[in-house]
């Protein structure tokens, strides 16, 4: 008994898979990786996802579609500002993650996480504004209103930043959602955790399942199957390194994705609606009046 | 082994029929579902799953079986029958397209001049609850509507009731009334709540002269099950065995993926035999599955994973 106490607690260690559909599976490839902190040591295995773990994000995200972008604006905000609240209930653990995933001290590692909970509160807000400043009355020369909508494009392939594991990823994942897309994530390839950790925030927020799934592997593996499938509507080329662009590029061309290749990789600056317009589809009507 | 003659002796009356059908070896159920489970997990790829995907497109009966049936959507599936993937001449068209019996007219004349046959439901489709002569008289309309087969279904609940003899002369009066026609016998096997059952209804509609054994109507749950699938294949190879005679198996109902359809063709060719991998002998009832085919007929061809903005819709 006295032996008790010297023994302490074996440490419950997290096992880190892949975010479809709703489901934390691991990659059907049963392959993981090992993800380690910049001084080299070693801080989990993380699932290396296969095309076929792509190709089932895709399908999941597809079925989330109806549901998303039909559903109002004003609910995607509140289900949006609903993952802020819980980001901020786990303020301690992010900031951990992040500080060990990117070898920043701690202060500074939570100062990006108040930041990352910020851009999200900052996105819901736009879901149910954005239509009123991205979409038009139209003058015509004839007896019709015609006026203008951004509609969601559909599905989005997310290539995640390499470097900033969570205010960018955040970054530029929230504003596809915001617009009523899905998405399909591929997580930075070697600071993958924080991704997996703010799938758990998803997984509780009322997000539906299949509408964010987050893919861990080798980026250069994965996104040339994101980048070909046909039933992805557009691809976001912000993790891709600057070599693989031209072939992303042109393998997303053989179905004319919308692909966006960013201009801007400081993700403190206020981003206003730069991420927003990207990956929305402006539908015009046209109505008779006084008939 | 049983003889030919032996079978015409189980026949004769309501007793040996009984005995016969309770005396087949009883169907190890646990044994079942872990062979059809270890089955599927064989692996088929590149030109062996090419080819699968295409034998399996010409396996399917395109089927609409649903209240809202209109002559146009018939004209539709039939088209989608005849040339299933309009942008790829080499798709092979499928085997049949499945309707009621009163669009049957509609379907022969929009298949006309192609190889693909039309099936029609019969006998009181699904539940089979009508007296014998208006259910032959349903047979009847079919046929002479231009139906080249007809899908009939059991009385499940004179089967149940143990009433055998009266199931087998249902079926025997059908074959008669169907002619030239090709009889599918419908089981329905989730109604019949046992493998042991599924494998008694399986050779009764042989020995009465069913050409086809075939799960279900696609209206219950559940249907095509792997272990159900495992008991009929087993059935026809058995029967083929005793009487040399080869007849056929159709999977219908819960089939929608391309996988699911192949891991069913291992199964034929590993219980059945090879000869099974022919349209002649072996359909799968469905309507979404075609669908997923092309998909992936075009993944195996294409490189790229295809979407459904690239298939008809249904």
């Amino acid at each position: 008994m006295s032996d008790h106490e010297d023994i302490g607690r074996l440490p419950v260690r997290k096992t880190y898979k892949l975010y479809v559909g709703g489901a934390f599976p691991r990659s059907e490839s049963g392959r993981s990786y090992p993800v380690t902190a910049t001084d080299g040591s070693l801080l989990a295995h993380a699932a290396q996802a296969s095309r076929k773990d792509v190709r089932d994000a895709v399908v999941a995200a597809r079925k989330a579609v109806a549901g998303w972008s039909g559903a109002t604006a004003y609910n995607r905000g509140q289900v949006l500002y609903r993952v802020a609240e819980m980001l901020e209930g786990r303020r301690e653990q992010f900031a951990s993650e992040v500080a060990a995933a990117e070898g920043i001290p701690r202060e500074q590692a939570a100062k990006q996480v108040d930041a990352a909970t910020d851009r999200w509160v900052y996105y819901a807000g736009w879901a149910d504004k954005f239509a009123q400043v991205a979409g038009s009355t139209d003058p015509v020369a004839g007896p019709y209103f015609a006026f203008s909508l951004p509609e969601p494009t559909g599905v989005v392939g997310v290539l995640a930043p390499q470097e900033s594991s969570l205010l960018g990823l955040v970054s530029v994942l929230a504003p596809v959602l915001t617009t009523g897309n899905t998405a399909v994530v591929v997580a930075s390839e070697t600071r993958p955790l924080p991704a997996i950790s703010l799938a758990e925030v998803l997984a509780t927020s009322d997000l539906p399942g299949g509408v964010v799934n987050v893919i861990t592997g080798v980026t250069a593996e994965l996104a040339p199957w994101l980048a070909s499938h046909r039933d992805v509507n557009a691809l976001d080329l912000t993790g891709a390194a600057p070599g693989e662009r031209a072939a992303l590029q042109r393998a997303a061309a053989e179905n004319v994705k919308r692909v966006y290749v960013p201009r801007d990789l400081d993700w403190q600056r206020d981003p206003g609606t730069s991420r927003l317009s990207p990956f929305v589809e402006i539908k015009t009507v046209w109505h008779p009046i006084g008939i | 082994m049983l003889q030919q003659a032996d079978l015409r002796d189980v026949t004769r009356d309501d007793t040996s029929l009984r005995r016969f059908l309770h005396g087949l070896p009883g169907v190890d159920q646990v044994g079942a579902e872990s062979r059809a489970a270890l089955l599927a997990t064989r692996s088929i790829k590149t030109t062996a799953k090419a080819w699968a995907l295409d034998i399996a497109i010409r396996m399917v009966d395109l089927t609409t079986l649903e209240g809202a049936d209109t002559p146009g959507k018939v004209r539709a599936l039939c088209a989608k029958a005849r040339r299933p993937d309009p942008s790829d001449p080499s798709a092979p068209s499928v085997a049949a397209v499945c309707v009621y019996p009163d669009l049957v007219a509609t379907a022969v004349e929009a298949v006309h001049g192609s190889p693909v046959a039309v099936a029609s439901v019969a006998t009181a489709f699904p539940s089979g609850r009508a007296s014998l002569p208006t259910k032959l008289h349903d047979v009847k309309d079919a046929v002479a509507a231009g139906a080249d087969e007809i899908d009939m279904v059991i009385d499940r609940g004179a089967f149940l009731a143990g009433r055998y003899l009266q199931v087998f002369e249902e079926i025997v009066a059908t074959k008669e009334a169907c002619g030239p026609a090709h009889l599918k016998v419908i089981l329905e096997t989730g109604e019949l709540a046992t493998l042991d059952n599924a494998r008694r209804a399986s050779w009764l509609a042989l020995l009465a002269g069913g050409d086809f054994v075939k799960t279900s109507t696609g209206k219950v749950t559940p249907s095509a099950t792997p272990p159900v699938a495992l008991v009929l294949l087993e059935a026809v190879r058995d029967f083929a065995g005793a009487t040399g005679e080869r007849r056929g198996v159709k999977l219908a109902g819960g089939i929608r993926t391309a996988k699911q359809a192949v891991r069913f063709l291992v199964m034929v060719n590993e219980v059945a035999g090879e000869h099974w991998l022919d349209p002649s002998l072996f359909r799968f009832g469905a309507s979404s599955l075609l669908n997923d085919l092309l998909l992936q007929r075009h993944k195996t061809h294409t490189g790229a994973y295809d979407g459904p903005d690239y298939v008809t819709v249904e």
